[in-house]
């Protein structure tokens, strides 16, 4: 044991510590040599680039929402174009930022990293994906410069493909091409795991990020034609009236419901499962301690992705689906709340006997572990039938939505960007300036949605561009909450963009992780490792790590 | 201390009108808000517990306190413990909240019925008396109410917070909810499905009048024709009454009494006639032949309107026999100039 106490003393000081002569990102350069790049870590920025782009189009719109809602009068804009808004901010904020966010991003980074490998399995099918993400993102904007589009992110028919005349087909044609792109990186991933991990490297020795990854591209993949197929409907439905989904020609309404939330559900955990990879990844570095329970964490997330296909009616609830089927999804239901308390627990106890430091991805995941209990359990209210009805198309649902994905997923891509920023550039960000951001990001956050449950208990139905004026106070602390959300988001660009240039110089392994990502050089070569590495020991192994550290310092000294 | 007064005023409405609960206003609402509570303290005290554990290993095991990790696999015991306990509390919450919903939707045979019609952006409301309300709907306490509602364009959603309760108001298809109002008094409704530009503006006010007070209401505002009525007309001017006329030979089944029973379809099966079967009879006929008819009736989808489909719901419901069937179908036949289709509303 005195040789762990000991490794972090004998480590390389980080003053001393110097940028690689030649990493990923200097090995070639010229624009050109960035669009055309085949190499997983050059295409994990530009989606990061990219996505960063999308998240502060849809932070925009968020923002205008919470302007308008600070008086129950329609004032600051019409009808229209608040509709508008809230259209946008949903497609942009889910299809352009919350399903690529951690699996096109960190995801595309560390996966063949973590498990030994060059690349991933297809790397030119992984640009393909990227540009298909821009399409379909110019597709997006398309349909918002020419005018907007006011379905909603859900594109309910029948009034998305009978009652609007706005570019319905546009948008719904760019997200159409968005999935393709979420489809190829989920096929990537899970080609690369299954194909590529490097000797030694067993299923059960992967880290857990992988694990968490594996489960969302299974939905990736298996869900996400079905919202292709259902947008085509729509668009076709729009274009020649085929009359799928038109009762007066014989077809059925809540057809669409069930075939876009067979997508949609499963969505919610293609967004959450990579983001509670994050965070036992960072759990179990900040504790230096392996994660507690690998193997129940790992069978969660496969848990989640299998029992979150048959989940989807419980959005429908109120629809009148019979009640024999409102009573199997409901349980299913609760079932599958089970796995995501298990996780929280054995991050929980992640911490139990560990050497815990408080660095900045470290509060970002305090603060998902909190955040994500309440969206969680926030889910069992909405899952229970009978409270269902009363929640509902309310801003509860928005509130319980929004802590899981803004309060869950934002908190863990954060982490995860703040935790592997010294890897991806080679140079630390300002950890006093960040633990503010973290601070304010949690403080915000919960001003803003907090209020929101309120809301929805009393009544107030979502989307909605003018309400009573009791719910004016609530609203107005939510829009407050706002503002701090949005200091807190900016603050990250700001300081993240002036680290590339003036921060410390990370040195390999700065937080001692014992991930094979953290044993090459920050930032890593091209080809990742100069020889693949031979694996013979489990993941979150720190007696490992300490041996490897203490026989490096002995032959350096 | 200064509070600037906006931020004061705020405050005192906020807390005046409803602050963190909504009233309780029918008999559904305080079992909804036992679960609701219930909910409650489960989340406070799975949060309180995660947040020990976080806290308290952090403080216990923070570096500067613990400098080596001890490392541990894990534990079977403890993982069973947090895999059976929530889950046995989330079955609690399933059965309850089961139980809660076939409450809040299946309606006690004697409530009284009141059709609900959306659109684009109104709600109105037809009692079977022949009054009729746009954006406004009054209903007597004490006594159970069911709303048959159905949509004219797209989803809508009918909800009265206060009451609990919500239904979706679907296009081309009958839903139903019901209440018992306790407190008299104006609650609002909102329409809770996005449903396009106005869908903010689809709001309106359920009126909870006394019985007596009900009573005098019914008798003021009623248009002077009840829905039965209306669709008897309708019945006539459309014609229906030529094939429907109950006589032996008549080209269409006798629809007296028909409601309530259970018809053999020429196709073989069964069906029980409520207030869907007759819409969807009346909109897409071949689908819906009687056993021993041809299927000769024409549709008559895009020719009548939800509210003339209800009329004749209505006046097919009340039904008992046929003798005005058929003493119309002399008078149709004597005079051509068939009474309009009614669309009277009260504004």
């Amino acid at each position: 044991m005195s040789a762990t106490s000991s490794t972090i003393v004998n480590l390389p000081d980080q003053r001393t510590a110097a940028l690689p002569k030649r990493h990923y990102l200097n090995n070639e350069d010229g624009l050109l040599s960035w669009l055309f790049t085949g190499d997983h870590k050059r295409i994990a920025i530009l989606y990061l680039i990219s996505i960063t782009f999308f998240f502060f189009i849809g932070g925009a719109f968020a923002g205008l929402i919470r302007l308008e809602l600070l008086t129950p009068q329609p004032d600051l804009v019409a009808s229209d174009t608040y509709n508008k808004f809230f259209s946008m901010h949903g497609i942009v904020m889910i299809f352009l930022f919350l399903v690529p966010s951690v699996p096109a991003t960190l995801g595309n980074f560390l996966i063949p990293i973590m498990l030994g490998a060059k690349d991933l399995a297809f790397p030119k099918i992984n640009l393909l994906s990227w540009y298909l993400y821009w399409v379909g993102g110019l597709f997006t904007l398309a349909a918002l410069v020419l005018g907007g589009v006011d379905t909603g992110w859900t594109f309910t028919t029948p009034l998305s493909t009978h009652y609007l005349n706005t570019h319905v087909v546009t948008a719904a044609t760019g997200v159409f091409i968005i999935g393709f792109s979420s489809i190829f990186t989920g096929l990537n991933f899970i080609v690369t795991i299954h194909r590529m991990r490097a000797p030694g490297m067993t299923w059960f020795r992967m880290p857990l990020f992988c694990w968490s990854n594996y489960a969302a591209s299974i939905l990736m993949v298996l869900g996400t034609p079905v919202l292709a197929i259902t947008l085509v409907l729509v668009a076709l439905e729009r274009l020649v009236g085929i009359g799928v989904f038109d009762p007066t020609k014989g077809g059925d309404p809540l057809l669409f419901q069930h075939l876009f939330w067979f997508y949609s559900h499963p969505a919610v955990y293609i967004m959450i499962l990579p983001g509670m990879g994050v965070i036992s990844e960072v759990i179990s570095t900040f504790s230096r301690k392996r994660v507690f329970g690998y193997t129940a964490v790992a069978f969660s997330s496969v848990a989640i992705a299998l029992f979150g296909f048959f989940v989807w009616a419980h959005h429908m609830f109120i629809m009148g689906v019979s009640n024999y089927s409102a009573l199997v999804f409901s349980l299913l239901t609760m079932l599958v709340a089970v796995p995501s308390a298990i996780k929280i627990f054995n991050w929980a106890f992640t911490l139990q006997k560990g050497s815990i430091t408080f660095e900045t991805p470290m509060l970002y995941a305090f603060g998902f572990l909190g955040l994500f209990t309440i969206g969680g359990m926030t889910g069992v209210f909405l899952g229970a039938l009978g409270m269902d009805i009363h929640l509902t198309e309310t801003y509860f649902i928005v509130a319980h939505f929004h802590f899981v994905m803004v309060g869950g997923m934002l908190m863990a891509f954060l982490a995860g960007i703040h935790f592997w920023w010294p890897k991806m550039t080679g140079r630390m960000y300002p950890e006093s300036l960040s633990k503010l951001a973290a601070v304010t990001t949690f403080i915000g956050f919960n001003l803003t949605f907090l209020p929101q449950f309120i809301l929805g208990y009393l009544g107030m139905p979502r989307r909605y561009h003018a309400y009573p004026p009791e719910f004016q106070v609530l609203n107005v602390l939510s829009t407050a909450g706002a503002t701090v959300l949005g200091v807190g988001y900016m603050l990250p660009l700001l300081y993240l963009g002036w680290s590339l240039k003036y921060g410390a110089i990370a040195g390999n392994n700065p937080w001692q992780a014992t991930g094979l990502e953290w044993q090459i050089q920050s930032p890593p070569l091209t080809e990742n490792f100069i020889e693949i590495p031979i694996v013979d020991h489990e993941a979150y192994d720190y007696e490992w790590l300490a041996h490897k550290t203490a026989h490096e310092v002995t032959t350096v000294g | 201390m200064h509070i600037s007064p906006v931020l004061w005023q705020f405050l005192v409405k906020w807390l005046n009108a409803s602050a963190l609960f909504p009233r309780e206003a029918s008999t559904i609402a305080p079992y909804a808000d036992a679960l609701y509570f219930f909910l409650l303290l489960i989340t406070v005290v799975g949060l309180t517990l995660v947040g020990i554990l976080i806290f308290g290993f952090s403080i216990r095991y923070r570096k500067e306190k613990h400098p080596v990790a001890i490392q541990v696999e894990g534990s079977t015991l403890l993982e069973a413990t947090w895999t059976i306990i929530p889950l046995a509390l989330f079955l609690i919450v399933f059965v309850w909240g089961a139980l809660l919903y076939f409450r809040i939707y299946n309606p006690p045979t004697n409530a009284m019925n009141i059709y609900v019609v959306g659109k684009q952006w109104m709600w109105k409301a037809e009692h079977p008396g022949g009054q009729h309300e746009i954006n406004a709907l009054h209903v007597p306490s004490g006594r159970p109410v069911q709303l048959t509602m159905i949509s004219q364009d797209v989803f809508h959603s009918f909800s009265i917070p206060d009451f609990r309760v919500k239904r979706e108001v679907i296009p081309g298809r009958y839903s139903t909810v019901w209440f018992e109002a306790t407190i008299p008094g104006t609650y609002h409704i909102f329409c809770t499905q996005y449903c396009g530009t106005n869908h903010s503006q689809m709001i309106g006010e359920v009126t909870v009048l006394s019985p007596d007070d009900y009573d005098k209401w019914t008798q003021e505002s009623t248009s002077g024709m009840s829905l039965a009525q209306n669709g008897e007309r309708m019945f006539a001017s459309m014609g229906c009454n030529a094939c429907h006329s109950g006589s032996a030979a008549a080209r269409g089944p006798n629809l007296a009494g028909v409601y309530g029973s259970k018809l053999q379809l020429a196709n073989g099966s069964q069906v029980v006639v409520n207030d869907a079967y007759l819409r969807d009879a009346i909109l897409n006929p071949s689908q819906h032949i009687t056993a021993g008819y041809a299927p000769i009736m024409p549709t008559y989808q895009g020719q009548i309107s939800e509210d003339g489909l209800i009329d004749l719901v209505e006046y097919i419901k009340a039904m008992q026999n046929n003798y005005r069937v058929q003493q119309t179908l002399t008078t149709s036949q004597s005079n051509q100039a068939a009474p309009t289709t009614p669309g009277m509303v009260k504004p």
